[in-house]
């Protein structure tokens, strides 16, 4: 089944709890998205201030996963749900919990903008050397609710790889910090917090990865963890390519598409 | 006339080869104990199963499911020949019977002896005004077995089996109408037991019990499993989802999806499958 229909139940009730169980994520997705972004202006501008609001709001990002975490609860045990229903429960369980997880990488690069705020900022242009990165990081994120709000496990998979993108840019941002170190010992500091800063941030990515695979899964029912994109992609043309060519359903059943 | 010879299950792969599945069928059990081909069904002018193909796996819990009307109940009931009693009834297509390979409903085929061989179990238990022993014997009574001694084994034998012997084993002579509607209800699979058959045909039979009573019965049904195939129809869909290893979906008289449980319940090919377990359907 690659749709997945959240206001055609016959119990009302049922298709209010999952469409506020929905929102409910996206909101937190959007509040660890702004977490994210506030973290990184504070670690660039050097606002104590902007720093000290998203530790503090760190919480709310905490209580949201625990109060949507019981809602699931809830739905499991009196709806039962089935089939995509079941899904989306079991997806909105995971992705919260990786949304928890972004929101604690915010903690992080707040914790280090704080610290480096009240310090001699001659090592600040290091920052620039993550801007990019937190940028790709921010939109990968964003790509990611996106998809998960439209149920597009297409486009999913497409957001998926671009966190590949983030692990190179990881990945050339840990050589350029060890360059700096050689050259001059006295940026050791400042090079091991913006390590620590592109490591959250590639550690975003990553968590939005997961929470398109869980998109793919909660509208095609492909447990693509652990998949190679190759393969996830190979697998979805032929899925497509097999309800394409399904015989049409017999007579008298609604909405059948086979 | 094709010989159903009684007395117990026999082990499968002994006799007659199944049909070799594949293609659409791939995800069929290798070894299914019965299996209806293009089974149609006729109240008189009104087709009420339409071509029905669908395997019921050896030792095996297989679960029907489907709104109120679409057949469930007919294509149960043809399996042990039900509708024979009713004239101007008629049956198209074949249901064999593995491994002996004979038409359960071939013209040849003595209802009585498919009976025999298929036990079933109706929503409403149905004892018989006579005392807790005599319900479970009828069956081997009516075969003929009069030995005391090898009776009372088969009561606690099936009794046990039903899981009822420890409830009633002090008042076996009393009237099975004084039972609770639970204990009726396993006293009935007790009944269907106790003549040893390789089938037994569940019609709701949890719809007029508590949830203890439910769960019991569930149970059962999940122990009986390792010694008989079991084909249930059931209107709750968490039921199905907990005993069946196999569920097929069936609207207006037509099997719409057959898989297996687990791959009907989280993932279902069909739209009308995914809008029924899910409550969608209207």
């Amino acid at each position: 089944m690659e749709k997945v229909e959240l206001g055609t139940h016959i119990l009302s009730r049922f298709n209010e709890d999952l469409e506020h169980l929905r929102n409910d994520v996206l909101q937190m997705g959007g509040l660890a998205e702004s977490q994210l972004q506030q973290a990184l202006q504070a670690l660039a501008e050097g606002n104590a201030g902007l720093a000290g609001d998203v530790i503090t709001n760190e919480a709310r990002v905490n209580l949201m996963e625990v109060e949507i975490d019981d809602e699931c609860n809830r739905i499991l045990a009196t709806r039962a749900p089935t089939a995509s229903d079941l899904r989306l429960v079991l997806a909105i369980i995971k992705t919260i919990t990786d949304l928890e997880r972004v929101g604690d990488e915010a903690h992080k690069i707040a914790n280090i903008g704080l610290r480096r705020a009240g310090m001699d900022r001659r090592a600040g242009d290091g920052y620039r050397v993550v801007r990019h990165l937190g940028r790709e990081a921010i939109a990968l994120l964003h790509g990611a609710l996106d998809v998960f709000a439209r149920l597009d496990a297409k486009s999913a998979l497409a957001v998926a790889k671009r966190d590949r993108v983030l692990d190179e840019e990881y990945d050339a941002i840990q050589r350029q910090c060890i360059t700096f170190m050689i050259e001059d010992p006295r940026t050791i500091r400042a090079s091991i917090d913006l390590l620590w800063v592109a490591r959250a941030l590639e550690r975003v990515g990553d968590h939005a990865k997961n929470i398109c695979e869980y998109v793919i899964y909660m509208v095609g029912g492909r447990d693509v963890r652990h998949v190679s994109l190759q393969d996830v992609e190979r697998s979805m043309q032929l899925g497509a390519a097999a309800q394409g060519a399904t015989a049409p359903p017999p007579p008298g059943l609604p909405g059948s598409t086979g | 006339m094709n010989s159903l010879a009684s007395g117990g299950a026999p082990a499968p792969g002994t006799g007659a080869a199944v049909p070799a599945i594949a293609g659409e069928r791939a995800h069929w059990p290798a070894n299914p104990r019965a299996l209806s081909e293009h089974l149609s069904f006729y109240y008189g002018a009104n087709r009420a199963l339409k071509d029905i193909s669908l395997p019921v796996a050896d030792r095996r819990v297989t679960a029907i499911i489907g709104p109120s009307g679409c057949g469930k109940s007919t294509f149960l009931r043809c399996f042990n020949r039900m509708h024979d009693l009713q004239a101007g009834n008629r049956y198209e297509g074949s249901i064999t019977l593995y491994p002996e390979n004979i038409n359960l409903i071939g013209r040849g085929v003595d209802p009585i002896e498919v009976r025999m061989r298929i036990g079933m179990v109706f929503q409403k238990a149905n004892p018989f005004p006579t005392s807790i022993a005599e319900n479970v014997t009828y069956g081997l009574r009516l075969r003929g077995m009069k030995n005391r001694v090898r009776l009372a084994e088969a009561v606690e034998q099936a009794l046990a089996s039903a899981a009822l012997w420890d409830e009633v084993k002090d008042r076996l002579n009393e009237s099975a109408m004084a039972l609770s509607g639970g204990q009726m209800q396993r006293l009935c699979i007790a009944r269907a037991l106790a003549t040893n058959p390789e089938l037994i045909l569940f019609d709701e039979p949890t719809s007029a019990l508590d949830p203890i009573a439910t769960a019991k019965i569930e149970e059962l049904i999940t122990t009986l499993r390792e010694q008989v195939t079991v084909l249930i129809v059931t209107h709750n869909m968490q039921q199905a989802a907990r005993l069946s290893d196999y569920t097929a979906f069936m609207y207006f008289g037509e099997l719409v999806e057959y898989d297996e449980a687990a791959k009907i319940f989280t993932n279902p090919a069909k739209k009308a499958t995914e809008d029924y377990i899910t409550g969608r359907y209207g």
